[in-house]
């Protein structure tokens, strides 16, 4: 006999702990969330420094606190959850196999499902950095693991590369256990990461930033003994001559985070090429009929409370999936509008919507490609502008949204395509 | 006092040693690394060659076809992976078709079977991601896949369990001929022997100059990869080669036992026999050159590079046999591809040429089987829950790359001949071979092989020797670097 739930949510970090008590709170009663570690709260856990929450809870957290608040509601609203439990298959009929020591190999059948599986680091063997494959190479996620969670210092003499945000985090970490931090080198001519932590974790330690460089030499044959760094040209080649060799032990990378989408993959779920995440409408639904996505595993965020939004839009969203079937009166998906990232927009979350069935405002996320200074973003219906706001400057690091209004987009007449733009000012 | 030593842990040692332990002798395995498997064993293309390239009466050849045809019962009796996947040379240009028909006629002379060359159509029908280009091919259904470390970690466990003795971290300096013996000396002391096994692969030349004044000369020829996720692992199905032309060797295109893509390898003869990084020359030469014999290779795919030796010999041709001037001292030096291929072929040979000398009995005890890493995952849901009932370690994941639980990483430390390391972990289960490259598991596998060894955090390396992976504790170099002023 397999146990049947009306939602289950794969990953308890902050998006899977959103969803449920969104979805709680909502009147949802069957819920389960499926942990892989053994306690709740993600990768926050290991999130020691603070500036989470502003948003949320109006007071600034370090990631623990943050993701106890959370913990705490659903304890409170009696959710279940089983921890280490490993997720091993989603099937597009919403039947999950999950696996741990005290059940074994179980499967449970899902009225909905909510992926919140978050994302992983990039690695190091990714980027075909030339030298050997020395210990003293980690992401830079592990090595925040190893260090907040674990009182170990992977190294003392530290090149860190790549600009994400985990990076710079661990600059500041690093250098703050006693380890020292010889330099950020960025590929990309601007960083990865918020410009808050480039002043707070770089510029407050004296770390020096250098964008256009990347490593190009690995050396040590048993530990790192260092790292050969060169300014690249603007297709991202090493530009010969501009060579400067540091002797380090440790390389950090932060050179990209990519969604875990292995599962929803595996369910049939549709990708976009653009997040490595799926393709989700204006209910973050999926491709596949009740699955729904939110959090780092639909796109990577900055900013917990973003996740913590979406996640309870999810949450909410998966729950009036799973009444409407009881009912059986699910509104047919007509009038799908398409969100069209146009010059200067990577991708937007949702890519898909249907005014008739939104909530009364929808929160769309997007990217931009570059950095762009004195520049607006704006709106299009069809060909027609509806709404712009300037900005003195948008970077690829830090996400942007804009708010769409239900009755402004049923009050639009034959809206066939949305466009969202980056123009000059 | 031993009869054989035998100096090097990789797939010749592991297998010439596995051949010995079938009989009443006693043998050793001198290894200047912390493990099986650490060089040019360890990185390779992992094919199992029909053996059509190696020109024909040379030892090569012999070895090769019949390497080839011990393989599959090989891979019954020690359980490592291993498939018969069949290989084909891409020909892209009608002018060379000559190559192919060159190569048909080696094959024959050398004893593969079923050979034979297939035409642009039938080719498309096998392998749809063959270059545009590619006009003929020479088929070889009897070439696999093997995973090189399974091969060798198979062999040397089996050898183990039938009584021949590792020495890690053993390093060999010297060795001194006696009358009817030989003191091998090493880092860690002597090792007396009547019988001395030289399968010291890019230093094979160095220890056999030791005793012979009939000098060998080795060079290293690196050869660089790039190993693609399971997401392109089947891009092709059989292993492609390049029909060697004006272009050069070319580069081969396989998938792996593992469901992996690979590409490669370069060849650069190089000084340094620890030579082993990347270069990025290497990379992109493969960048360069893997769209000649297949297509629309996604090479975004990539999860990792790397780059192995190979021990290659001026005359090209494997070295098995006894100096005229050091009777007992047996070299196995030369093995270069095909090597891993002829393994197998390579210890029987070995072996006999000892028993010839030693004259010994039969093992009364040999076992002929070993059981590889139980893998969950290839289990019905039933018997892996009944496992995980009597083994709860087994439902714990701790790679989720490769979906690799603590059970198995258990079974890999507690093993014989255990892993001890990280990458000697990786070897025997694949955890941290996946496309976050142990970015997930690192901190967990650190964990239970800590637990399990009784190593402070610190001692864990990544393969041994200096490459610990910890350095100290958090606040360690304030504290030492206030001491200090």
């Amino acid at each position: 006999m397999m146990d049947t739930y009306d939602i289950v949510i794969i990953g308890g970090g902050p998006a899977g702990l959103a969803a449920a008590v969104s979805a709680r709170k909502s009147g949802g009663e069957r819920i389960l969330i499926l942990e892989r570690d053994r306690e709740l709260g993600g990768i926050l856990n290991q999130c020691i420094h603070n500036g989470f929450g502003l948003h949320t809870f109006q007071e600034e957290l370090t990631g623990p606190e943050y993701a106890a608040r959370y913990i705490a509601q659903v304890e409170a609203l009696k959710i279940p959850y089983r921890l280490s439990t490993m997720v091993l298959d989603i099937s597009r009929e919403r039947v999950i196999t999950a696996m741990n020591r005290k059940d074994g190999v179980f499967q449970v059948q899902a009225g909905a499902i909510i992926l919140a599986m978050g994302c992983r680091e990039r690695p190091a063997g990714a980027l075909r950095i030339p030298g050997y494959r020395p210990a003293g190479i980690y992401a830079a996620g592990t090595a925040q693991r190893l260090v907040n969670r674990e009182g170990l210092m992977p190294g003392r003499e530290v090149v860190i590369l790549g600009s994400g945000d985990i990076g710079l985090i661990m600059a500041r970490r690093m250098t703050l256990e006693g380890a020292r931090v010889q330099v950020v080198a960025e590929l990309m001519p601007y960083s990865g990461g918020l410009k808050r932590n480039i002043v707070q974790c770089l510029d407050d330690y004296g770390i020096p930033l250098k964008l256009s460089h990347t490593v190009v030499e690995i050396r040590g044959k048993e530990r790192l003994t260092g790292v050969t760094i060169a300014e690249v040209d603007e297709k991202g080649k090493p530009i010969p001559g501009t060579e400067e060799e540091y002797t380090c032990d440790t390389l950090l990378l932060s050179v990209g985070l990519i969604p875990e989408n292995e599962l929803s993959r595996g369910a049939g779920v549709e990708i976009n090429p653009a997040t490595s995440g799926p393709v989700v409408n204006e209910r973050l639904e999926t491709s596949v009929e009740g699955i729904f996505a939110c959090g780092n595993v639909l796109h990577v965020h900055d900013l917990v409370d973003y996740v913590s939004e979406e996640a309870a839009a999810a949450g909410r969203h998966a729950l009036a999936y799973v009444k409407e079937k009881r009912t059986a009166c699910r509104e047919k998906r007509t009038d799908k509008i398409h969100i069209i990232p146009s010059d200067g927009i990577r991708y937007t979350v949702p890519s898909v919507l249907h005014p008739n069935r939104m909530e009364e405002t929808l929160t769309v996320r997007f990217r931009v490609k570059d950095v762009y200074k004195n520049c607006r973003i704006c709106v299009y219906f069809n060909e027609e502008k509806v709404f712009q706001k300037k900005r003195p400057i948008v970077a690829p690091g830090e996400m942007e949204q804009i708010r769409l209004d239900r009755e402004k987009l049923l009050a639009y007449a034959e809206l066939q395509a949305l466009t969202i733009k980056i123009e000059e000012a | 006092m031993y009869d054989v030593v035998i100096i090097g842990a990789g797939v010749s040692g592991c297998a010439t040693a596995r051949e010995l332990s079938r009989y009443d002798i006693k043998a050793c395995v001198l290894e200047k690394e912390e493990d099986v498997c650490c060089g040019t064993s360890k990185a390779n293309s992992g094919i199992v060659h029909a053996g059509f390239d190696a020109r024909t009466n040379t030892l090569m050849a012999r070895l090769n076809v019949l390497g080839n045809r011990m393989m599959p019962r090989l891979s019954q009796e020690l359980d490592f992976d291993f498939i018969q996947n069949g290989s084909l040379v891409v020909c892209t240009d009608q002018e060379e078709r000559s190559g192919l028909e060159l190569l048909y006629q080696r094959g024959m002379q050398n004893g593969v079977e079923h050979l034979r060359i297939i035409e642009k159509k039938e080719l498309a029908e096998l392998e749809p991601n063959v270059s545009d280009q590619a006009v003929a091919a020479l088929y070889a259904p009897t070439a696999g896949i093997v995973c090189p470390f399974g091969l060798n970690i198979a062999l040397a466990e089996n050898a183990c369990t039938n009584g021949v003795e590792f020495f890690f971290d053993t390093r060999v300096e010297r060795i001194e001929k006696r009358q009817g013996s030989f003191v091998v000396g090493t880092n860690q002391g002597d090792y007396e022997a009547k019988c001395v096994v030289n399968a010291a692969g890019v230093y094979a030349d160095q220890i056999h100059n030791l005793v012979s004044e009939k000098k060998l000369s080795i060079t290293p020829r690196r050869g660089e990869y790039c190993l693609l996720d399971h997401t392109a692992g089947q891009h092709v199905t059989r292993t492609i080669f390049t029909l060697p032309g004006k272009y050069g060797k070319g580069i081969l295109v396989s998938p792996t036992v593992h469901g992996n893509l690979i590409v490669g390898p370069t060849a650069a003869d190089i000084q340094d026999r620890e030579g082993t990084c990347t270069t990025r020359q290497g990379v992109d030469e493969i960048l360069d050159k893997c769209g000649n014999t297949v297509k629309d290779i996604p090479m975004n795919q990539v999860i990792t590079t790397f780059a192995g030796l190979r021990a290659h010999e001026s005359g090209h041709e494997f070295v098995i046999g006894q100096p005229k001037d050091a009777p007992g001292f047996i070299d196995c030096a030369g093995i270069e591809s095909p090597g891993l291929t002829s393994a197998p072929a390579i210890g029987r040979m070995v072996a006999d040429l000892v028993k010839e000398m030693l004259d010994p009995k039969e093992n009364p005890d040999f076992v002929a089987t070993r059981k590889g890493v139980l893998r969950p995952n290839t289990l019905s849901l039933e018997e892996r829950n009944q496992l995980i009932q009597k083994e709860p370690a087994y439902g714990t994941m701790i790679c989720r790359c490769e979906s690799v639980t603590e059970g198995e990483i258990l079974d890999a430390i507690r093993r014989p001949l255990g892993a001890r390391s990280l990458d000697g972990i990786k070897r025997r289960t694949r955890a941290g071979m996946g496309r976050c490259q142990a970015g997930f598991c690192s901190p967990r596998t650190m964990e239970i092989l800590s637990r399990e060894l009784s190593l402070e955090r610190k001692k864990i390396t990544k393969n041994g020797g200096a490459s610990a992976l910890i350095l100290g504790e958090n606040k360690d170099f304030w504290v030492r670097e206030a001491d200090g002023r």
